[in-house]
């Protein structure tokens, strides 16, 4: 008979595998089995509910080939390449003019982070509000007496993605702020005193030795703004649900629409497996470097 | 060149400095100023006045309004039971994915095992995964659970998904813990369970609070799995406010769609306000990880 001691030393040593293990099931059924699971269907001809047939890549094809999906992806480039650019240089400027030994440096920082705490309705709202031209900021300003004023991108098809940049770029700018502001605090501050004591002008120190000593944070910022873009679905449901006439369709909304309204299910999982595909792409190989640095860099 | 030159540049500067800052500040706090002054006029005014000008009549019909009476689709009680739905949605999940992501991550640093690092990775994930990828199931399984269409089955796929983000919060933190401490604990007798309680948890008060700030933060603003897993009463109140801003009959009421948006925003506005910095170390936390 195994001694009673033993079991116990037995199990002992396996605790912590048992604590980790429900969570550990949880995990790879609710994120990588269900990941499976929408493979699956998007290999199907899944239409109102899924069926577990197999028909190749046909609704990869199928995806491809709708014209709703291309503006989709289209619409996410631009949308993406406006709102990584200006929210990181809103961000960087930002935080150089805090890092200026200022007053009210908390007050201030309070306020450029506050969109970051409402829920992306909440500003969606607003800025429809806000920039609707029968009596937002078109009115507003022909009021002070530019009566020529036209501000009426909300409402215009070709001009209603940039009005999703400007509400995605006040919600996060903040947050792109708060790192590069952590990246500045972090710089040796004998390096600019050196470079002050060249008589390099203040302007200069910040080009040409501070900013790119900022490197790390130009790449956090990048990609964790990249993957919210790519899943950008709120904001648009808010404050254009994807219109004037489809002009501001994203991946996401495309994704929700096939899948539960237009009964294309099959077609949704396979534009949900783009994104995903797209998502990856971008974080993998950030996750890869970023935990096999020594854990002394944080 | 001259002193007084230096000093022209430096007093130069600092102008430039304040005065892009207060030009940038009033620019974020454009919006929030419309909505509040907004939410406190009455509907004429809004159609004859200007859009930043305060109100010349203070009234709280819209927010009365917006609390208990604004129509979300055909229902019209206003956004009071959706608040509450929120509440019940966002407190157990915040308390379940906090205490579940406490103990993993103190087990992933301080009891590492082989293959630790690697649960850690492929848990890690999840923090960005696109929830697009797995809507479609979660919606058949909490069809299957018969927990579609209510409050319970968004606590349990609120705390599920929560996991990474939680378990990332504490692991990072105890990375950092020191060793010793756990070993010499282990030397006078105490156990796995013991030095979690006694030791580990209490130095953990800070994390803890910037894990459960993140969570209730996207927890309560989160709309996907709202839309997607609610029905008519058990919807959150980002769902409800999306209701209400589209409802087309008759007149915008923009001043009720105003206070219902200032509603929804309240309770994660005022746990930023009092708790900036933890919620600042959330957010940074997801950019550096140890």
């Amino acid at each position: 008979m195994i001694p009673m001691t033993a079991i116990k030393r037995y199990l002992a040593a396996q605790l912590p595998k048992l604590v980790l293990a429900p969570s550990g099931m949880v995990i790879l059924v609710a994120i990588y089995g269900f990941i499976a699971w929408t493979a699956s269907v998007s290999f199907s001809s899944s239409k109102v509910m899924p069926i577990y047939d197999f028909v190749g890549l046909e609704q990869y094809i199928r995806l491809w080939s709708t014209p709703r999906w291309h503006v989709a992806v289209e619409n996410l480039f631009v949308f993406s390449a406006l709102y990584l650019s200006i929210a990181t240089l809103f961000g960087l400027f930002i935080a150089i003019l805090l890092d200026q030994r200022i007053r009210a440096e908390g007050f201030l920082r309070t306020v450029f982070l506050y969109p970051m705490a409402l829920s992306f309705i909440v500003s969606g709202v607003a800025w429809k509000w806000v920039l609707n031209p029968g009596l937002g900021l078109q009115k507003l300003v022909r009021d002070w007496g530019w009566t020529s004023f036209t501000f009426d991108w909300l409402v215009n098809p070709n001009y209603a993605l940039y009005t999703i940049v400007i509400a995605a770029v006040w919600q996060s700018s903040g947050f792109a702020m708060a790192i590069f502001l952590a990246g500045l605090r972090g710089i040796d501050n004998s390096i600019i005193k050196a470079a002050q004591m060249e008589g390099a002008s203040q302007v200069r120190i910040y080009v040409s030795v501070v900013v790119p000593m900022l490197r790390p944070a130009f790449l956090s910022v990048i990609v964790l703004l990249g993957q919210i873009a790519i899943k950008t679905f709120d904001l648009t449901f808010a404050l254009t649900n994807g219109g004037p006439g489809g002009a501001t369709e994203m991946p996401s909304m495309f994704m929700f629409s096939a899948t539960f309204e237009r009964n294309q299910m099959a077609v949704g999982a396979a534009s949900a497996m783009m994104m995903l595909a797209a998502v990856v792409a971008i974080m993998v190989p950030y996750l890869y470097t970023e935990l096999r640095k020594p854990s002394n860099e944080h | 060149m001259s002193t007084r030159m230096r000093k022209l540049e430096r007093h130069g500067g600092r102008l430039f400095v304040y005065g892009c800052l207060a030009v940038l500040a009033t620019l974020y706090l454009v919006p929030l100023w419309v909505m509040l002054i907004t939410s406190f006029k009455p509907l004429d005014e809004i159609y004859s006045g200007s859009l930043i000008g305060l109100p010349k009549q203070i009234t709280f019909e819209a927010w009365s309004k917006a609390w208990s009476t604004a129509c979300i689709g055909t229902n019209c009680v206003g956004l009071s039971p959706f608040f509450l739905n929120s509440l019940i949605i966002t407190i157990p999940a915040v308390f379940v994915s906090t205490a579940i992501g406490a103990i993993n991550g103190y087990t992933l640093t301080k009891w590492k095992f082989r293959g630790a690092d690697l649960f850690f990775a492929v848990m890690l994930f999840g923090c960005f995964l696109p929830l697009q990828a797995v809507l479609l199931p979660i919606a058949r399984v909490l069809g299957m659970l018969r927990l579609s269409g209510s409050t319970a089955g968004l606590i349990l796929v609120h705390s599920v998904y929560g996991i990474a983000f939680t378990t990332m919060f504490f692991r990072n933190y105890f990375v950092s813990f020191p060793d010793e401490l756990t070993k010499a604990a282990l030397v006078d007798g105490a156990g796995f369970f013991r030095i979690f309680f006694s030791i580990a948890l209490p130095t953990a008060i800070p994390i803890a609070v910037v894990c459960c700030i993140w969570q209730f933060t996207s927890i309560w603003n989160d709309f996907l799995f709202g839309v997607s897993f609610s029905a008519g009463g058990s919807s959150p109140i980002t769902v409800a406010l999306n209701n209400v801003v589209n409802v087309t009959l008759g007149r915008k009421q923009y001043n009720v769609d105003m206070a219902a948006a200032l509603i929804a925003a309240l309770p994660t506005l005022i746990v930023y306000v009092l708790s900036g910095r933890y919620f600042v170390r959330g957010l940074t936390a997801g950019a550096v990880k140890g």
